[in-house]
């Protein structure tokens, strides 16, 4: 256990940033997410490189920009309001096909709701988050040992595909300290030739730009970043299945509803009753191959959500009139607890 | 922890000073004191000794936090009835900061009447599974940032190094020598190895000072 460290969910992201050669965090505190923040502080300065709280999130992001340009991993983050607030930001990134990781440890809302922990900016991280047309990755984690291990495969991607890996979790995973082992292979540097680096006079000029001045050309482009999100869909979607291969009912749950998800399950079972769980842990790309695969058996689906249900349209677009999908859920900052999973699942037993 | 008027339990955030906070309490108060828990964290929202509310109240202990605890309102307020720590010296008063430098400058209204009062004791809870915490040096420093937010002195240390609900007796047992360095480094008494109290079976008589404590219930 000696190798292990007791860390909050925060914590994790920002140590396991570092791992991964992050050296410039731009951020503006807010609840439940201001530990990355604080650690950011405290860690950076001492390993050569750059915190800066900036004066809003608006700035923050385009600081993000900007060093993304430049090649070098970047991160900030927030929480709901916050990431409203980042939205522009993160489509211009998206339109100069810039990698940065982003996280989102989701608080009630809307609007400046409150600080307990809820999953119900689903919807902006999965379908775009802001103008235009394009995907974030979408990772959600569902442990403080995830959180890191997520933000290390976050900035991997994003960099192999050049766009914005976002790490959705809720105030739970963000506050809740759990040991950890950052005992993990950083992630593989990657060639950026599109860099802005200088060009010593001896190519010509790298353009890191989201401006089209013919529609031709941003169609063209947009086409083009649209098949790169097929080969994502193909190759990079995650998730976990638990007690699925005699299953019967099968709940559908990521963050902390997952394993709010599997106590209810393990109760389920011991009742007799045949259910499991798909854990998306890649929420964009989402694995819809594993629940169409799943609806040829299962007689009901439940997705058990934080928000006022979300997720369950991707359920059922997955399902695709197969099977019943049923929403169990606490919404506000409010989360269920195992007794409510459970009589959802034996209502959806009888 | 030897029973003086006002004991005042700080640290780096996440050391567990809540849990220790909140057993001095109830072990005061079971000695026919009467005793107040004051919850001055400024900095964290979540955790908080108002979690204990209910227990607290049973046992007759008052709680002296901000009446913004655990609500959606994340403003760092202070306890209105705070002055009641120094002003009424009939109370035996438990004082649980704020983590780090920046949870201990809620101690600075308050310091000036505790130094002048100087019947009280502030103890560095430390757990060396913490990171940031994770060495002496780490230690020290957080220790010396809340000495000069704070403008009170540490006199004493708890080592109370643990990785939550998998600690295991021999995570504690490994923590002892961090502890008794710390100790050193500091110039300062450790007076306790706190370990929740599943764990006091397997430890008991191989650790020094060994003080089981009762935690909240988290998720």
């Amino acid at each position: 256990m000696a190798d292990k460290v007791l860390m909050k969910g925060n914590e994790a992201i920002a140590e396991a940033a570092i791992l991964a050669g992050c050296r410039h965090y731009f951020g503006y505190p807010i609840t439940p997410q201001t530990e990355i923040a604080a650690y950011m502080a405290k860690r950076m300065p001492k390993i050569g490189g750059t915190f800066l709280q900036a004066e809003s999130e608006i700035a923050a992001i385009n600081m993000v920009y900007g060093v993304s340009a430049t090649g070098k991993r970047v991160m900030t983050s927030s929480s709901s309001p916050g990431i409203s607030l980042k939205g522009e930001g993160i489509s211009y990134l998206a339109g100069a096909d810039l990698p940065a990781l982003v996280v989102n440890v989701q608080r009630g809302g809307p609007g400046l709701g409150g600080i307990q922990p809820s999953q119900s900016d689903y919807f902006q991280a999965t379908k775009g988050g802001a103008h235009g047309d394009f995907h974030m990755l979408v990772l959600a984690p569902a442990s403080v040992q995830e959180m890191a291990e997520l933000t290390v495969k976050g900035f991997d991607l994003a960099d192999k595909y050049r766009m914005t890996a976002m790490i959705l979790a809720d105030g739970t995973m963000g506050q809740m300290m759990e040991p950890v082992s950052l005992d993990f292979a950083a992630g593989e540097p990657v060639e950026k030739p599109w860099a802005v680096t200088g060009t010593k006079m001896a190519r010509p000029h790298n353009i890191v730009n989201s401006l089209f001045l013919k529609p031709e050309a941003l169609e063209k482009t947009n086409f083009e970043r649209f098949e790169r999100y097929e080969r994502i869909k193909e190759t990079e979607v995650m998730y976990e299945e638990y007690m699925m291969e005699d299953a019967e009912i099968c709940v559908v749950a990521f963050g902390i509803a997952s394993r709010v998800s599997k106590n209810a399950i393990n109760e389920a079972r011991a009742q007799g009753i045949k259910v499991g769980l798909i854990r998306p842990i890649t929420l964009w790309p989402f694995p819809e191959k594993a629940i169409a695969k799943a609806a040829e058996k299962c007689k009901k689906f439940i997705s058990v959500e934080l928000s006022m249900g979300q997720m369950i349209e991707d359920v059922r677009l997955a399902v695709n009139g197969k099977a019943p999908v049923t929403l169990c859920n606490r919404t506000g900052g409010m989360i269920p607890a195992p007794e409510q999973v459970l009589a959802a699942i034996t209502d959806a037993a009888k | 922890m030897n029973g003086k008027r006002i004991t005042i339990f700080s640290g780096h955030y996440g050391s567990g000073k809540t849990n220790v906070a909140l057993t001095y309490a109830l072990s005061e108060r079971e000695k026919g004191k009467k005793v107040a828990i004051a919850d001055i964290d400024i900095v964290n929202p979540y955790f908080r000794t108002k979690d204990s509310e209910a227990l607290l109240a049973e046992r007759g202990i008052r709680l002296i936090c901000s009446e913004y605890a655990n609500t959606n309102i994340d403003i760092p307020a202070l306890p209105q009835d705070i002055y009641a720590i120094v002003d009424d010296k009939s109370l035996t008063c438990i004082l649980d900061v704020g983590g780090d430098e920046r949870g201990a400058l809620a101690l600075g209204r308050i310091a000036p009447a505790i130094r002048e009062e100087n019947d009280y004791d502030m103890i560095f809870v430390a757990n060396r599974y913490r990171p940031l915490t994770a060495t002496v040096e780490g230690a020290m420093e957080v220790l010396r940032e809340i000495e000069a937010a704070a403008g009170l002195r540490f006199t004493a240390i708890v080592n109370n190094s643990n990785l939550g609900a998998e600690t295991a007796a021999e995570d504690v047992l490994s923590s002892l020598a961090f502890g008794e360095a710390l100790s050193e480094a500091a110039g300062l008494p450790l007076v306790a190895t706190s370990v929740a109290e599943p764990l006091q079976a397997a430890l008991s008589g191989r650790v020094a000072g060994l003080y089981p404590i009762r935690l909240q219930k988290h998720l």
